[in-house]
């Protein structure tokens, strides 16, 4: 699709090892004084696919691209991305990585094309390359209105825009993006997730974090959710969803005090312990394969609950996110201050 | 230095001075400000003040030139203050650019702003009777001992900048330090009219040897010494020797600093 990048001939560029395009990653730490950010983080990415990083604020996701993208230095620990070592060949690692950060790192005082410019310039392309690579990506991110205007006066969505172009001047083997669609409209964000798509159709490994589960539904081959730093799941999102029970079943109830009896009342359905939404009055049961709707409804009616609306659904991220984190906060009740425990 | 590492700081440098087409104010400093001060004080101080052996004027110009130049350093210390500030600089932190690459693109940028300053503070003096009556040798050594002293200075400013952090605070810090430095010596009046304290500071202060040494080499008038110290008794040896150092010292704790900051 693109012409090949033309390197400058006094920056030659070392080939990685065969087949080690990906990310490899282990017992990678970070520690912020006694906070551990990021901790046994380990992952392997094969070329050519995405890893989708999922987790609350402050989870871990942003210290762990920083690390993959030599911004930061790991505590402990090891990870080579595009086949170098990130703390040892840092900047070759740099030269085979595109990177949009949660913060745009755009010049607020250049236009758009010259900030893609200046960065093309830097990856070492010949002044007309540059501008040419960087009107294209303009292009393709729907940017070209815009291109001579000051990047000070963007929107939030069209600075973003513009940071994931300044990723792709490079055509990189690896890249990163820190929540790319946080801020994008739904129209932005679909079109990105197809440019994504097509990138990783013509190899380009990704990582992407995201707060969005339906985003890492669509684009992750592989997704990992860190809760506090720690990995607590990691798998296809197919796996994930069927670890905690492929389906759901929403139970709508009208009286509020009658939250818990019902939650009693659907465990004989429960693959794993229902979940109580009380603001909703909703009550989330994973259901055991095979479970008759009719059934249930009978024994909520034999037990006096009245329940408004029973749905049948498939599992989505959403849900493993709750289950997943759900677990670990009541196992970890006390992680917030870890002193305190010992 | 090869060449890539040139390239690259070329390109930053270009950066800079889009900043600069962008708010044109910034380059007040640098343009109308040593033009007023050239100004302002050869007609207002100049009735008043006698110097031995010229006029005013004459004694004027080394004074403002190393005063501006000095000044000049809170400029790339405002810059690189705004850029560890903002998210640009993980970007550049991300390219294969060399981190010298980066200060030295700064550099470049601010060198031109003080060729610029330069060539303004000496035309304006020529035009209202600022003459040399030195070799062109001289002249042009003392040129290049001023060219050394921006480097020095925008060197220290870079190391200002990484170590303040916050584009604000750059410039209180920078007039503590600079407006003292500069005043409390032979810049505008002859020490021999300061209390004797001050005359003291003004003899041991590397401003005063600096401009003793621009004077003397443009073949201005100096003012007579009254402490005696080696450096000020030997501006221009003395000058070379304060400028090699000054630009050791700013390159290599403008380097060291910034790995600091932006190691995490
Ligand atoms: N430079 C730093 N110094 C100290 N603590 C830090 C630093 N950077 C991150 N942390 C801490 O590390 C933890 C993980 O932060 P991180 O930015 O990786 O979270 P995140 O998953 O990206 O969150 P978000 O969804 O809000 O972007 C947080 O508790 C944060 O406060
Ligand atoms: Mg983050």
């Amino acid at each position: 699709m693109y012409e090949t990048l033309v390197r400058d001939t006094d920056q030659p560029v070392p080939q990685p090892p065969v087949g080690s395009g990906g990310v490899h990653v282990t017992g990678l730490g970070k520690r912020f004084g006694d906070l551990w950010a990021l901790r046994n983080f380990s992952i392997t990415v094969t070329p050519g696919t995405v890893l989708g990083l999922l987790g609350h604020n402050g989870a871990g996701k942003t210290t762990a691209i920083r690390i993959l993208t030599t911004l930061s230095q790991p505590t402990e620990g090891r990870a080579t991305v595009a086949g170098f070592d990130v703390v040892r060949d840092a900047a070759t690692v740099r030269q085979h990585i595109g990177v949009a950060s949660q913060q745009a790192t755009v010049d607020g005082l250049m236009s758009a094309r010259l900030n893609l410019q200046t960065i093309g310039r830097l990856y070492g392309m010949p002044r007309r390359e540059a501008r040419e690579r960087g009107d294209a990506l303009l292009e393709q991110l729907d940017l070209t209105s815009f291109a001579d205007g000051l990047v000070r006066t963007y929107s939030g969505g069209m600075r973003r825009r513009l940071d994931l172009a300044a990723s792709l001047m490079n055509r990189p083997a690896v890249l990163f993006l820190d929540e790319p669609t946080t801020g994008l409209d739904p129209l932005s964000r679909s079109s990105l997730w197809d440019m994504l798509r097509d990138l990783v159709s013509e190899g380009t490994t990704v990582i992407l974090t995201t707060q969005y589960l339906e985003e890492a539904d669509q684009l992750a081959d592989d997704i990992v959710v860190l809760d506090h730093g720690e990995t607590v799941a990691h798998g296809t999102p197919q796996d994930l969803k069927s670890r905690i029970g492929e389906q759901r079943l929403d139970v709508h109830i009208s009286d509020i005090t009658q939250l818990v009896a019902a939650q009693q009342t659907l465990l004989p359905y429960a693959d794993s312990e229902p979940i109580i939404d009380e603001a909703e009055c909703v009550i989330t049961v994973p259901i055991k394969p095979g479970t008759r709707i009719v059934d249930v409804v009978r024994t909520l009616d034999d037990a006096g609950i009245d329940a408004i609306d029973v749905a049948r659904r498939e599992a989505t991220l959403d849900d493993v996110f709750v289950a997943l984190t759900h677990k670990t906060q009541t196992e970890r009740p006390n992680n917030a201050s870890p002193q305190e425990q010992s | 230095m090869s060449t890539s590492v040139v390239r690259d700081a070329s390109v930053l440098a270009r950066r800079n001075l889009e900043h600069i087409r962008q708010i044109p104010e910034k380059l007040t400093n640098v343009t109308v400000q040593p033009l007023m001060f050239v100004l302002l004080f050869s007609y207002v101080f100049g009735g008043a003040i006698r110097v031995e052996g010229g006029t005013y004027k004459e004694f004027l110009l080394g004074g403002i030139l190393i005063q501006t130049l000095a000044f000049a350093m809170m400029q790339p210390a405002t810059s690189i203050a705004t850029d560890l500030q903002e998210g640009v600089i993980d970007r550049f932190r991300s390219l294969p650019t060399r981190r010298s690459a980066y200060l030295l693109g700064h550099y470049f940028a601010e060198m031109i702003g003080s060729i610029v300053t330069i060539a303004i503070l000496c035309g304006t003096g020529l035009l209202i009777g600022w003459r040399t009556s030195a070799s062109i040798l001289s002249v042009a050594q003392g040129i290049l001992l001023l060219l050394v002293f921006a480097t020095a200075m925008i060197w220290l400013g870079l190391w200002l900048g990484i170590f303040v952090r916050s584009p604000d605070a750059v410039m209180g810090i920078g007039f503590i330090i600079v407006f003292p430095a500069t005043f409390v010596s032979n810049a505008f009046v002859p020490p021999s009219s300061m209390p004797g304290a001050l005359q003291w500071f003004a003899a041991v202060n590397p401003v005063s040897v600096f401009i003793s040494a621009v004077r003397e080499l443009f073949g201005n008038p100096l003012t007579p010494v009254t402490k005696h110290v080696w450096p000020i008794d030997h501006p221009v040896p003395a000058a070379w020797i304060y400028s090699v150092a000054l630009v050791v010292l700013g390159v290599v704790s403008a380097q060291r600093q910034y790995k600091h900051r932006t190691t995490e």
